[in-house]
């Protein structure tokens, strides 16, 4: 019995601490740029906006969450966001360059909340200033007016345009595929020794092998090169095997950091 | 040759047996001069968010100033809270709680000096209206949080070190080796969320 005990108490705690952890600051299985728990926008309104932060964050690298909730379950609308982009990993690990926007509606009992939270890699680009500007001037104004739409999407087209230039996907794949070669390179090893166990095997079997395996091996390198060269789950927009304007795809969030920058308003 | 045999298995466990201890020392010993160095970096950054703050205030000061000519006490306290401060740093290589304590105590009379100015700024409308200031309020606002969040992630990182280093049979490494258990930065009593900055 008291070894039953023992045994149970793992158990315990493994479901004690997965009932303490946040799950709302968990990064999701469904990830999407764009999430309307309040259901303040439309059908229309969630797919347009959607499309519009893929193709950004497909281009640029940087992402832009748009979050609406009803419950801040207790935390400042400032601290609420940065949990999420810290939790949620907004933006990507090289940069930071993630940007969260987090809109509570206005209540009979309580004001309306919203804010806009940088990642480190934003900070410079969006200065806790300029992002009270655009709270105060583009979100504020409209959201009394009850247009949360338009005024979420004006404060994103600036932040945009703020940031557009500083980062580009081009910059970023080469950061991301630095990276990822040097892991590749042992793999490109291991890959050219099994070739060569497999083709040295084959030859004696067949006379005509050696002229015919040149090309599995040609195009087997270059698939190898060219599949290096991305970062896992990120769709490789300078690839060029996707000729359209490319947005309607998200690859995942990466794993940017936020450290508080920003600015929040209420009405 | 039996006897041979014999002994070369013998030999051949405690070699065995000696490599894998010192691969267990290595793993652990290089775990906590990274965790230890995570927690070191950490400190840098709520250094940094104090220091940032630090930096505000002459400019706040002095457009305050401008307006509250009266307020030459509440002005002078903001000023000599914000040098005690910005003298109180410390090596990170030297946390512990006596010194975290001292810093804390520096920061929060800066944080109190800075609350009494934002009650007495209630009483000049023009000065709430001016653009500079609303600035200021604006990047004091975004600090604060800063200040929140990274103080978090410190002691997060402390947590999980102090945890490691705690754990067998790693507390005998870490006993050998010197790393000690790290204070947490405590927060004051209602201070665990950033304070609301509101003219």
């Amino acid at each position: 019995m008291k070894l039953k005990h023992i045994l149970l108490l793992p158990i315990m705690l493994l479901g004690l601490t997965s009932f303490a952890a946040d799950d709302i600051f968990a990064q999701p299985k469904k990830q999407t740029l764009v999430v309307d728990n309040a259901n303040v926008f439309s059908q229309a309104e969630v797919n347009n906006l959607t499309q519009k932060l893929n193709t950004f964050s497909n281009e640029t690298s940087t992402q832009i969450l748009v979050y609406t909730t009803n419950d801040l379950q207790g935390y400042d609308v400032a601290d609420f966001a940065q949990r999420l982009g810290a939790g949620w990993k907004i933006g990507q690990k090289e940069f930071d360059n993630g940007i969260v926007i987090v809109f509570k509606p206005k209540t009979t009992d309580s004001p309306g909340r919203v804010t806009i939270q940088t990642g480190y890699g934003i900070e410079p680009l969006i200065p806790d200033i300029t992002a009270k500007n655009i709270i105060e001037n583009e979100m504020i104004p409209a959201f009394k007016q009850g247009e949360v739409f338009q005024g979420i999407n004006n404060a994103v087209d600036i932040c945009i345009s703020l940031t557009k230039e500083e980062f580009t996907a081009a910059t970023y794949n080469d950061i991301a595929s630095k990276k990822s070669n040097d892991g590749a390179g042992i793999f490109f090893l291991l890959f050219i020794i099994i070739l060569v166990v497999i083709f040295t095997s084959k030859r004696k079997n067949h006379y005509n092998a050696g002229t015919r395996s040149n090309l599995p091996l040609w195009a087997a390198l270059f698939m190898l090169g060219s599949s290096s060269g991305r970062s896992s789950g990120w769709n490789n927009f300078s690839s060029g095997s996707g000729s359209f304007g490319g947005g309607s795809s998200f690859g995942g969030f990466g794993g940017g950091g936020f450290g508080g920058g920003g600015a929040s308003g209420s009405w | 040759m039996n006897k041979k045999t014999k002994k070369l298995i013998i030999w051949g466990a405690i070699i065995l047996f000696v490599i894998i201890v010192i691969s267990g020392f290595k793993k652990s010993y290089n775990t906590m001069v990274l965790m230890d160095e995570t927690v070191s970096g950490n400190w840098g950054q709520v250094e940094n968010v104090y220091q940032r703050r630090a930096d505000l205030i002459p400019n706040l000061v002095n457009t305050v100033k401008g307006y509250a000519e009266h307020e030459k006490e509440t002005l002078m306290g903001v000023i000599e809270a914000r040098s005690k401060a910005t003298s109180t740093t410390i090596d990170p290589t030297n946390l512990n709680a006596e010194s975290i304590q001292q810093f804390q105590q520096a920061q929060s009379g800066l944080s109190s000096a800075l609350s009494r100015l934002m009650v007495v700024v209630e009483k000049y409308p023009d000065l709430k209206a001016n653009e500079n200031f609303r600035d200021l309020q604006a990047q004091l606002e975004g600090t604060e949080n800063r200040i929140a969040v990274e103080r978090r992630n410190f002691n997060e990182s402390v947590k999980s070190y102090n945890a490691y280093i705690r754990m067998f049979p790693k507390n005998i490494y870490a006993n050998m080796f010197g790393f000690e258990k790290k204070a947490y930065f405590e927060a004051e009593k209602g201070s665990e969320k950033a304070p609301e900055v509101n003219f």
